[in-house]
């Protein structure tokens, strides 16, 4: 029927209609395709944002059900002025700068041990990723038992080293230390894979002319391998103190935020101020706050990672 | 020569032992979560049933009929597919030319909203959310997932697109054919492998997110993560029935990693390789 129509003649109006309908698809593709994207980002990100910061500049506290009133800075006057915050920067800080410094360190080792033809290399790699995609939940909730005080393995284990059983989750001195360490487990695979991979793209060269000057394995480690890897190991770096500084699921689902406060982060505590004291403007005023922290240590680190990508010449 | 290559010997067993004790601690917790799914309660509590033990399938029966984990499961599927595939009809275009156009701005802006802590969307898409009555609604949890499901995507398949062969397309466009249609038609299906992994990927993150849940759920759509977490507030906690869920919801993620795994590499370490 179509095509009956379309033979000789004139083209109808409906198929002139549709060919500049077309055409003007054509011409605007570039905005079309990403305009329901951009579409989402001003909607869902870029507006809830402004309003979060409009936000930390009022009082709003939902349980009183007054209105809203402005106060200016007087939210972040409080927080700077509450030592409970403090503690909860101070312990997303340590708790970060903490776990990525173990991660990196074991992360970078176990893929120098990787780095060279083994068996099973390949299913190593995929095992790694158990850690990192199980549901974080779920594995909070495989920890919280591990953890046990009474029932738990790593007591029991303890135990047959004739190790006095620890606390661990339940006391304020050791829970943050106990999350660090389900951190450190969840995340040293992702240090290790960008380091192989970064590995398995390093020049030849300098290690033929440090073998022709008769340079020891471990020399080589220290003036050749490090250094060249170390861009790549930074980029891992980075990501991952972002993500530590945002770490909530395994906190929240463990501890919630306790004992008392010492587990509390400023991702829980953000967290608690607006949803269990419905302090909606304090509440905002700390995650201004938290997303101004997590920029300050993401440029710190790409200041680090210039620094050294401009030693070793990339 | 036999002194030097028992020497050699000993060194791989070594490197073998010590690849055996790392692949032990990175796999034990799951495997742990798996072995006390299967134990009774008595089994759990005590040292002499750590590994050897008659397995039992009463906590698996528990968690559906007890705890009623249907519902959840059914709300994480509908959520996750929901905003996987509005990730993925979104996404595939905007990559595609953010690829083909250098819109490099724009790029790097979507991949900005990944480092943007979770939490700081809760506050205020809880305030809008609860005016617009969307609590508790499919479509609320839906939206909040594309904010970590549609970066992700983006991120995949920009590189992705960016090492597609260019020839194909521009000889359609020769032949007269509009962007849409070879996108559509030749782009996309070569795409397919990575548009895949990557929706398969994005699935995961959603099924996995917890923090959005907690404030944009109710009760007639409490995912699966809630669900896991609310077994905690019980004063006793079943522990067999706990992590009977937890490998009811942890056993497809790990399902979906072992078929993606070379993406997930890949995803995971994007952009932190150069070459």
């Amino acid at each position: 029927m179509k095509t009956g129509r379309m033979r000789g003649g004139t083209p109808p109006a409906a198929v002139l209609e549709t060919m500049q309908a077309n055409d003007w698809i054509e011409k605007h593709v570039r905005t079309l395709f990403t305009l329901p994207a951009l579409v989402f980002v001003v909607v869902m990100v870029a507006f809830p944002l402004g309003y979060t910061v409009v936000l930390s500049l009022r009082d709003w506290n939902l349980t009183t059900g007054s209105a809203p009133r402005w106060v200016w800075l007087g939210n972040y006057a409080s927080l700077f002025a509450d030592a409970r915050f403090w503690a909860a920067m101070g312990r997303t800080l340590a708790f970060s700068f903490g776990a990525v410094a173990i991660e990196t360190v074991l992360g970078v080792a176990v893929a120098l041990f990787l780095n060279r033809e083994m068996r099973g290399k390949n299913l190593t790699k995929t095992l790694f990723l158990l850690p990192m995609v199980a549901t974080p939940v779920a594995v909070g909730m495989v920890w919280l038992l591990i953890f046990e005080p009474t029932i738990g393995l790593a007591n029991h284990m303890l135990g047959l080293l004739h190790v006095d059983p620890q606390p661990w989750l339940t006391s304020r001195k050791t829970a943050l230390v106990s999350l660090m360490l389900v951190d450190v487990w969840q995340w040293t695979p992702i240090i290790m894979l960008v380091t192989l991979a970064g590995l398995a793209i390093l020049p030849r060269d300098p290690y033929d002319s440090a073998r022709i000057d008769g340079a020891g394995p471990v020399q080589i480690l220290r003036r050749i391998t490090l250094p060249l890897v170390m861009p790549t190991v930074l980029v891992g770096i980075l990501i991952r103190l972002i993500d530590a500084l945002k770490t909530y699921d395994i906190i929240y689902s463990t501890t919630q935020g306790g004992p008392g406060e010492s587990t509390e982060t400023l991702n829980i505590l953000g967290y608690v101020l607006g949803f269990s004291y419905f302090r909606m403007g304090l509440g905002a005023a700390l995650i201004v706050l938290f997303v101004l922290t997590v920029t300050a240590v993401s440029l710190l680190v790409l200041a680090l990672k210039n620094n050294v990508d401009r030693r070793v010449g990339w | 020569m036999p002194r030097n290559r028992t020497l050699r010997l000993f060194g791989s067993v070594m490197s073998y032992l010590l690849l055996a004790v790392i692949l032990l601690v990175v796999c034990f917790p799951i495997l742990w979560m798996l072995l006390a799914s299967f134990k009774t309660q008595v089994q759990i509590q005590s040292p002499e049933h750590l590994f050897l033990f008659t397995p039992t399938g009463k906590n698996y029966a528990a968690v559906f009929q007890n705890y009623d984990f249907l519902k959840p499961i059914l709300n994480s599927f509908i959520v996750a597919a929901g905003s996987t595939l509005i990730g993925l009809v979104i996404g595939l275009p905007a990559s595609y030319a953010v690829s083909r156009y250098r819109m490099g701005t724009l790029g790097a802006l979507i991949l900005m909203i990944r480092f943007l802590p979770g939490i700081t969307f809760l506050i205020p898409w809880f305030t809008i959310f609860s005016r617009i009555g969307l609590i508790d609604t499919y479509t609320a949890l839906i939206l909040s997932h594309l904010l970590i499901n549609l970066p992700f995507i983006i991120w995949l398949m920009v590189p992705f697109f960016d090492a597609m062969p260019k020839e194909l397309e521009e000889s359609a466009r020769v032949d007269g054919c509009y962007t849409v249609e070879s996108f559509r038609r030749i782009t996309l299906p070569l795409a397919s492998p990575g548009a895949i992994t990557g929706g398969l990927l994005a699935f995961v993150f959603s099924w996995n997110n917890f923090v959005f849940s907690m404030v944009l759920c109710g009760g007639r759509t409490k995912t699966l993560p809630l669900a896991v977490f609310n077994f905690v507030s019980y004063a006793l906690i079943d522990w067999g029935a706990l992590m009977a869920a937890s490998v009811v919801i942890t056993l497809p993620v790990l399902a979906i990693a072992f078929l993606t795994q070379r993406y997930i590499i890949q995803g995971l370490t994007a952009g932190a390789v150069k070459g």
